[in-house]
């Protein structure tokens, strides 16, 4: 479903990705590991497409198809999602229709009806209650004014919702209490499926708890250093990153 | 013409679809402004007297008056002696407003291209169109109808010729000749306009809409409207506006005077898409207008309700005198600038009686290089107990060589008044486009999507027709101007 080879990325002419190679097939549950600032949203923008972040090297293939040169909204019509680790505000725009303009943004594309009125609004109340997510919260703004803990919840929303083929989750479960966690994780296990993959960043094993990945990988400074089973994120949370050269890392880039 | 090549046209002059030039046989006056010309125009209508007598004392007074420096917008001296005061189709001269069978073939064209067939079976079903075309008014559907009920629709100089005794009694009882040096001007030579009666306890069955086109070369279009809801009177009326593009700019002075009576409401509605300019300022129209509305009855309303998206210039204040005791005015307007265009609108609410209420919601979308301005004054007079004001001001910016700003003035002669302002200023950043980019949408849409939720709260007062047209106008307006 994803394949990444060889992808270097920079920002602002600043090599921050150095070498990413990555198989997620469909039904797969993949998470990424790894210290502050080595990378992990820098993957997750290039893989949705963020201006000012640019592949220097490598290709993204998404069912065969180079993402690379797709406009963002066009990998989202091809069933890509990214729950953003900071959900921006947009004052003035209605949720529920903000939903309404996504659902049939993608339906467009895909050649099918847009949804009536009625058929959304069952939908979205139905995943709404999923994600024990106040139906207020659809009459509101985006964003606008939420907790970080709701406007969390409410990418889990817009991603239950738009059921995508590949859901990236950045950091979805910092900064959620017990139970908001607890929904994170039944979210995407009610979308599991075998055509369904998802890519969950996260510094927490507690998440990994609840969401059973297939794939641990540890990223440090650019470069995926290992990668293995459930068991690795234990590992991790015993012992740090220090036994993957953090600090050599550290200098390096310091040089640079 | 395909698609595309009509999309590349559009991108090409700056998203102004309206901006073509209509072939007909024009009876102008030369340029040049003086008592003469006030004389010839006055005679070419066949007016009464005391109406010329009229113009020529609002000539005397403007030219005693300076030009207003105070607004937040630049342009060089206007020559008032290179501009026509006078432009007409050939064909619609002498007979007065055809009736809807014999107008030219070439201005039911324009209309039609404009999105107004002039055919009332065409037309959205439950609108009267007066069309002013230049100088003079084309076309009024619907009359017969409205005439049944007593109601008068019809082109400002049919008024004066078939109603002189109602246009003497309210002309001029709002707006002054000497209230400005635009509302002076427009008197001395105000060429036509709609004029609107509704008898007392009558609710106007259908929106009543003037469509203006500026067509002529060099000429300026100085229309007069008069709207007059007697007791108990309802109407809702519109007026649409385009211009040909031209590399001059022109001047388009208009006076409109609104009256209510008790428990009378009126509510104006404008879309204005005159033409701006090019992307470097050149050429598009100066906008100089003078709204004013008197409640002059107990429990009246006005509620003026503008989308400004066009006009080089924009220099608008409709504003709401509120003398009848327990009146209401409102004021909600959108107001947009892009490229070089400069807006400094807003309203005026004078309360007079006592608990007099206004509202005003100013929403100003600034992009590219332009400048906009919300001015407004909020006047509580000693008289008005109990009066009360809510202003909402909020800038929307999209770039950052852009400027909003906001000159609210109030003030207060009666301790009892409540005066309430809020204003904010925000930015569609890009991080807000690219996040409803993640979510399928295209960034052209993420702009409408983001502008319609900034304006929602005015174009819930517009018609419903109106307000799609409104929401699509913004749409292409803003083409081009993010990412
Ligand atoms: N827009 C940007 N401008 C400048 N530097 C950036 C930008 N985005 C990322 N970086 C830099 O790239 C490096 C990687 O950042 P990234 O956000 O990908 O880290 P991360 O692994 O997600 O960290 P965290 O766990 O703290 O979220 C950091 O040094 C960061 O400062
Ligand atoms: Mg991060």
């Amino acid at each position: 479903m994803l394949e990444i080879k060889n992808l270097h990325a920079s920002v602002d002419g600043r090599e921050i990705l150095r070498g990413i190679d990555l198989v997620i097939r469909p039904g797969e549950v993949h998470a990424i590991m790894g210290p502050n600032g080595s990378g992990k949203s820098t993957l997750a923008n290039i893989i949705a497409g963020r201006p000012g972040y640019e592949a220097t090297a490598g290709e993204v293939l998404f069912d065969g198809k180079s993402l690379l040169e797709l406009a963002p909204e066009e990998r989202a019509r091809e069933g890509l999602f990214l729950a953003f680790q900071y959900p921006v505000e947009i004052p003035g725009v209605n949720n529920l229709y903000f939903l309404k303009a996504a659902v049939n943004a993608v339906r467009k594309h895909r050649g099918e009806e847009e949804l009536d009125a009625l058929d959304f609004l069952e939908k979205v109340q139905q995943r709404a209650g999923l994600v024990k997510m106040d139906e207020s919260f659809l009459k509101r703004p985006v964003n606008e004014g939420f907790s970080g803990g709701e406007k969390k919840r409410n990418e889990i929303l817009q991603m239950t919702v738009l059921e995508p083929k590949l859901a990236v989750l950045d950091e979805t479960d910092s900064g959620l209490d017990i139970d908001a966690l607890k929904v994170v994780a039944d979210g995407v296990n009610a979308l599991r499926s075998p055509e369904r993959a998802f890519l969950v960043i996260t510094h927490y094993q507690r998440l990994l708890d609840h969401i059973v990945p297939d794939v641990v990988h540890v990223m440090v400074d650019g470069v995926i250093v290992r990668s293995g089973g459930p068991q690795l994120a234990l590992e991790l949370e015993e012992q740090g990153y220090s036994l993957y050269g953090r600090a050599e890392g550290e200098s390096r880039r310091a040089q640079a | 013409m395909s698609a595309e090549t009509e999309s590349l046209e559009r991108l090409a002059d700056g998203g102004y679809a309206y901006g073509f030039v209509t072939d007909v046989e024009q009876d102008t006056v030369p340029p040049g402004l003086n008592e003469d010309v006030v004389r010839l125009i006055s005679a070419k209508k066949e007016e009464p007297q005391w109406l010329l007598d009229w113009r020529l004392e609002a000539f005397r007074a403007w030219q005693q008056m300076p030009v207003p420096d105070w607004a937040n917008v630049h342009y060089p001296p206007i020559d008032y002696q290179a501009i026509s005061y006078y432009a007409a189709p050939k064909k619609s001269i002498g007979e007065g407003p055809a009736s809807l069978e014999d107008i030219d073939p070439e201005i039911k064209k324009t209309y039609d291209r404009l999105g107004i067939p002039l055919v009332e079976q065409e037309f959205l079903a439950g609108v009267a169109v007066d069309a002013v075309f230049d100088s003079v008014s084309v076309a009024t559907s619907y009359r017969g109808k409205l005439a049944e009920q007593g109601i008068i629709f019809c082109s400002f100089s049919e008024a004066v010729r078939e109603h002189p005794e109602l246009v003497r009694q309210y002309l001029g009882t709002v707006v002054p000749t000497r209230d400005n040096y635009y509302a002076a001007l427009n008197s001395a030579v105000f060429s036509d306009g709609s004029f609107v009666y509704i008898p007392k306890g009558v609710r106007c069955p259908m929106e009543l809409s003037t469509y203006f086109r500026i067509n002529a070369k060099n000429t300026g279009q100085f229309e007069r409207t008069l709207i007059v809801a007697d007791a108990g009177a309802y109407v809702s009326y519109l007026e649409g506006c385009t211009a040909p593009m031209r590399d001059e700019n022109q001047l388009h002075a208009a006076v409109v005077e609104l009256v209510a009576m008790d428990d009378a409401t009126i509510k104006y509605s404008t879309v204005q898409n005159w033409y701006p300019g090019d992307k470097d300022g050149k050429g598009g129209i100066y906008n100089f207008v003078t709204k004013r509305g008197l409640c002059k009855g107990a429990r009246s309303k006005i509620s003026w309700t503008q989308v400004e998206t066009g006009s080089a210039i924009t220099w608008k204040y409709p504003s709401c005198v509120l003398r009848g005791d327990d009146s209401v005015g409102e004021f909600y307007s959108v107001a947009l600038t892009r490229d070089c265009m400069q807006a400094d609108t807003g309203t005026k609410m004078i309360h007079m009686g006592k608990n007099t209420r206004s509202t005003i919601v100013s929403k100003g979308i600034s992009a590219g290089r332009s400048q906009n301005a919300y001015r407004g004054l909020v006047r509580i007079l000693p008289g008005a107990d109990g009066a009360r004001n809510y202003s909402q001001c909020d800038s929307l910016l999209m770039g950052d060589q852009c400027g909003a700003h906001t000159f609210p003035y109030v003030e207060v002669q009666n301790p009892s008044a409540q005066v309430e302002h809020e204003a904010t200023t925000s930015k569609v950043s890009d991080d807000q486009i690219f996040y409803l980019q993640t979510r399928g949408i295209s960034a052209e849409d993420a702009v409408s999507l983001i502008v319609n939720g900034f304006c929602k709260e005015v174009f819930k007062e517009l018609p419903m027709e109106f307000a799609v047209e409104a929401q699509k106008l913004l749409e292409l307006k803003l083409e081009g101007s993010v990412g």
